[in-house]
């Protein structure tokens, strides 16, 4: 099956984040595809690669972005929401007049539509929230 | 459909409102502080045995775990990991997260 | 459940509301969401259940918060052919209110038919 994840909140604050992640892991190792994890909410949160958590406990952004690289994953941060919580790539920096750019590797950042096309496309959409 | 609560029965109304909307045959998944409601002897225990007389109860295992839970889980309520929670979502047509 | 006209899939889609408004971003945000979603020619039907009837009340004045007020924006789903606006009555008589305090025009349904209409969903949204 194709699933769709939403991710509400972000990371350490919230359990949901952790949640998404181990259902996601779950789902491919049954060999299930991930459609798209969308981002929303604080949950764009997830997507920043200024993080640097302690040491002995699990790096919540840096797991996304490298279960992203092994299996092509599709991390999909909401510009709306990125905008209002000071989440940027390089080119929305830009084009917003910002000085700096803080995204993670393997996440991208558009529109409320990639949510609706993966709520359209994948055979299940499952929320992970606070 | 598969419904999951999320939130402790005690400090929130998710999980009561879930049991209010879910038919007879669904599937109710506890996970995160949701677990907290497949514990027995609490006060919403009498609510949990009546629900499962038309909805299956699940809570994840890793949850109930980390919490400490593990010797508590009532009589008919199953633990379920991570593939078990996917395995749910395949079988049931939808999911509706009780946030 | 998904339907299949002029080769495009409509599934059926439900956003759930269950927060008040201003004290938290969820409202807003998915509104933002249904508004977006609205181009895409989908099934939508929007569900009010616990706090989230207070989005809908009359006489929002938020002025003194200096945030903005979005309540004018559910007269605006019309416009964008989102009709669907299911209401919980039990959840409307606990707050005092009736259909009468409410902004828009709204279908107010009890548990059990509430219950039927989140059934029949093929893509549940929760905020």
């Amino acid at each position: 099956m194709k699933f769709g994840i939403l991710v509400n909140e972000g990371p350490y604050t919230h359990e949901a984040s952790d949640t998404a992640y181990q259902f996601a892991k779950a789902a491919l190792a049954k060999g299930h595809e991930i459609y798209r994890v969308f981002f929303y909410h604080d949950g764009v949160n997830n997507g920043t690669r200024l993080t640097v958590p302690p040491q002995d406990d699990r790096n919540v952004v840096k797991r996304w972005s490298d279960l992203a690289a092994k299996h092509k994953l599709d991390l999909v941060v909401c510009i709306a929401a990125a905008q209002r919580r000071g989440l940027m790539d390089a080119a929305e920096a830009k084009r917003n007049g910002k000085d700096a750019d803080n995204i993670a590797p393997g996440f991208r950042i558009s529109g409320l539509g990639q949510l609706i096309e993966a709520g359209i496309q994948a055979d299940r959409l499952v929320v992970f929230g606070g | 459909m598969l419904h999951t609560v999320n939130k402790s029965p005690f400090d929130h109304n998710s999980f009561e409102t879930c049991l209010k909307f879910a038919r007879p045959g669904s599937a109710v998944l506890l996970i995160e502080d949701g677990v907290y409601a497949a514990a027995a002897d609490t006060a919403v225990s009498k609510r949990v045995q009546e629900a499962l007389k038309s909805v299956s109860i699940y809570a994840l295992k890793p949850d109930v775990e980390a919490r400490g839970m593990q010797n508590r889980v009532m009589d008919g309520v199953r633990l379920v990991d991570y593939a078990g929670f996917v395995d749910l979502v395949v079988e049931y047509n939808a999911v509706q997260s009780w946030l | 459940m998904a339907q299949e006209t002029h080769g495009r899939v409509s599934k059926k889609f439900l956003y759930v509301n269950r927060k008040a408004p201003y004290g938290t971003i969820y409202a807003l945000e998915s509104l933002e969401v249904v508004l977006i979603g609205a181009a895409f020619e989908q099934d939508v039907s929007l569900a009010f259940v616990d706090d989230g009837v207070y989005q809908l009340t009359k006489g929002q004045d938020t002025k003194g918060l200096q945030m903005k007020n979005f309540s004018p924006t559910f007269r605006a789903l019309e416009d964008y052919d989102v009709t669907k606006l299911y209401v919980e009555k039990e959840a409307l008589q606990a707050r005092g209110l009736s259909e009468a305090d409410l902004v828009v025009p709204v279908e107010v349904v009890n548990a059990q038919r509430m219950a039927e209409i989140m059934e029949a969903q093929d893509v549940i949204l929760s905020f």
